[in-house]
């Protein structure tokens, strides 16, 4: 069973191997140091000359992949830490985002920025956010976020080899050492082709008591929450989207009417966040059919401290999502 | 009138007299573009480039207009004119007509035709231009990037980090920078430090610093600089000394009028007239404005 560090590996490695025009552009991506995170560790060894270490200046060789991409190019962009997306504001949105539409179709952009987000390793309050709210709704591009549930690498295969649009692919930092979890009850849907959403029960048969809706690196907390909850003998469905834009609205809202308790939780800071557009938009579609408003979850609003005991109490944990799915069955 | 006939013509006179045309054409389509939009026809804003005339055509026609790319910016209409010469295009874009360049989407800043690109946010296209110099490169297709930016977008870091790696990787890109001296209403000097001309020198990207207004110097030297490129597969910087004759965009110039009527002696389409026979002036000019107002009405008839 390969690790989610291993299939992201393994995807971009047959994306080199399959297309001549994919090349991969970030900091410290050649060998022996491979990224900081070592998902292209190897590939400047197979791919002589495709996998560029850059100057540190993520704006820039961000415009580079832009242009690339605009000439004939498939690139793969990798920001060493997600946090630093900030830097890349300006070319994601009003280049990468912008030309195919204000071009009027006549340029395509296929370019696969990927970045891991998320706390939970002390690195502090510029090295440990979950940012990709800031990039949610940007008309022109998708924001993708495979959980453990997903088989990552081939969805970033997807993301770089078919998918003509400029895609944000958030990673997850606690994610890169587990094992990718498979299990009898779980389902997929795709909705939005080539970004799946997992769904995951604790149950045999039946409907579920609660349903959580969460993405990417919250399944590490979830999976084995709903290992205990099994024992507690309460049904729950726990909904991962892989597509945080577009949301697969069907889908989840196909999910949400299973049940009228849903709990949608995410890593990031509260505030104009993407759990809120979900909740709305499953207001909208099951007004009527809830048992009792929907509880969202977040992370404080503030900076995520260093100090992992500090750290914890600011991040969303599965002792919390726990506690809101209890309050919201008493 | 194809640009390619410019790069054949052997005659200097008539590559001259082609220089004039093309310039003149810029001059008189952007100022129908102010005439329309003071009739209120144009929606947004309109920034033109009158009396930068020169860079964008003596730039562009040291260029091979098939293969070679070029990156323009929010005042990239003599650019685009320079590049392709589709007039009709261009005021179609502007006036928001679906037989627009980009089907009105774009508007005045955001053109694009075969190898022409231009967004408005200043410097963001230098990075963007480098990764396409790295993309021919890597083609092996020998096709130079001309990245045209002013005096303001050189305040912008993403220059310096384009600038970077553009000689660090050896990339086939040329920085046409225009100092037309203002910075929507900032002057130069009031916004920078230090010698603009020199800077790029410190990435290794070698400088010529030339009379913006000279279409013939600009034409020889952009040559000689592209040739460069294109043998050493390595950047260059056209530093070309010029100035905004209008306004930023539209009524909002507040400068001296003495120092304007100072440039006005110094523009390049009157020092480009001084050489040419002026019985053919007197010829060519009626017939290019005709043609572009004929083009202008057609347009707003709906043909």
């Amino acid at each position: 069973m390969a690790s989610y560090l291993t299939g992201l590996q393994l995807g971009l490695a047959e994306a080199l191997a399959a297309n001549e025009k994919v090349v991969v552009l970030g900091e410290d991506l050649v060998d022996p140091y491979g990224g900081a995170f070592k998902v292209t560790k190897g590939l400047s060894t197979h791919f002589p000359g495709r996998v560029i270490s850059t100057p540190i200046c993520e704006g820039g060789f961000t415009g580079v992949a832009v242009g690339m991409a605009l000439r004939g190019f498939r690139p793969v962009v990798e920001i060493m830490f997600g946090d630093f997306l900030t830097l890349c504001a300006d070319q994601i949105v009003n280049h990468m985002a912008k030309f195919p539409g204000m071009f009027n179709g006549q340029v395509k952009v296929p370019l696969v920025i990927r970045t891991p987000m998320g706390g939970g390793r002390g690195y502090g309050a510029t090295h440990s956010q979950s940012l990709e709210k800031m990039f949610l709704g940007v008309p022109g591009i998708k924001v993708v976020a495979p959980s453990h549930l997903h088989a990552a690498g081939d969805i970033l295969q997807y993301a770089i080899l078919v998918d003509d649009d400029p895609v944000l692919f958030i990673e997850n930092k606690l994610l890169y050492p587990l094992d990718q979890h498979t299990h009898v009850f779980m389902e997929q849907s795709a909705e939005i082709p080539g970004y799946p959403t997992v769904a995951l029960r604790n149950f045999s048969s039946g409907q579920p008591d609660v349903t959580v809706i969460s993405y990417g690196g919250m399944s590490r907390e979830i999976v084995p929450m709903l290992e205990k909850l099994r024992s507690d003998e309460l049904n729950v469905t726990a909904v991962f989207p892989s597509s945080l834009w577009p949301v697969p609205v069907e889908t989840l809202v196909r999910y949400g009417a299973q049940c009228g308790r849903l709990v949608i939780c995410e890593e990031g800071s509260a505030g104009f966040n993407w759990g809120s557009e979900v909740a709305v938009l499953l207001y909208d579609a099951l007004r009527g059919n809830l048992l009792a408003p929907i509880t969202r979850l977040a992370a404080a609003s503030q900076a995520i401290p260093a100090a992992r005991h500090l750290e914890k109490e600011v991040l969303v944990t599965a002792e919390k999502i726990e506690n809101a799915i209890w309050e919201l069955m008493s | 009138m194809e640009g390619s006939m410019l790069t054949s013509a052997n005659n200097r006179q008539e590559l001259l007299q082609n220089f004039f045309c093309e310039m003149f054409r810029i001059r008189v389509v952007e100022e129908t573009l102010l005439d329309l939009f003071a009739q209120g026809a144009i929606g947004g804003t309109v920034h033109t480039c009158l009396g930068q005339e020169a860079v964008a055509v003596g730039v562009i026609s040291a260029l091979n207009r098939d293969t070679d790319i070029i990156c323009s910016n929010h005042r990239g209409h003599g650019h685009f004119l320079a590049y392709c010469g589709d007039a009709r295009g261009l005021v179609a874009e502007i006036l928001g007509l679906p037989s627009g360049v980009c089907g009105g989407i774009g508007g005045s800043q955001h053109l694009q035709k075969k190898n022409f690109y231009s967004n408005g946010i200043l410097g963001g296209m230098a990075p963007v231009a480098v990764g396409m110099a790295f993309a021919e490169k890597l083609k092996g297709s020998g096709a130079v990037v001309v990245q045209f930016m002013g005096d303001g977008a050189m305040a912008e870091g993403a220059v310096y980090e384009a600038l970077n790696m553009a000689s660090l990787w050896g990339l086939p890109i040329m920085f046409a920078v225009e100092n037309n001296q203002y910075a929507q209403s900032t002057h130069w000097s009031a916004q920078h430090s230090g010698a603009l001309e020199q800077r790029s020198e410190a990435f290794g990207v070698p400088v010529c610093d030339i009379d913006g207004n000279d279409v013939e110097v600009v034409y020889d030297t952009a040559q000689r600089l592209i040739s460069e490129i294109r043998s050493e597969c390595a950047p260059r910087l056209l530093f070309m000394r010029t100035y905004r004759l209008g306004p930023h965009s539209k009524g909002d110039d507040m400068r001296d009028p003495e120092e304007l009527d100072y440039h006005v002696q110094r523009e390049p389409l009157r020092r480009l007239r001084e050489k040419l026979d002026q019985s053919w002036i007197k010829e060519v000019e009626p017939q290019m404005r005709q043609q572009v107002a004929t083009l202008v009405a057609d347009l707003r008839r709906g043909l």
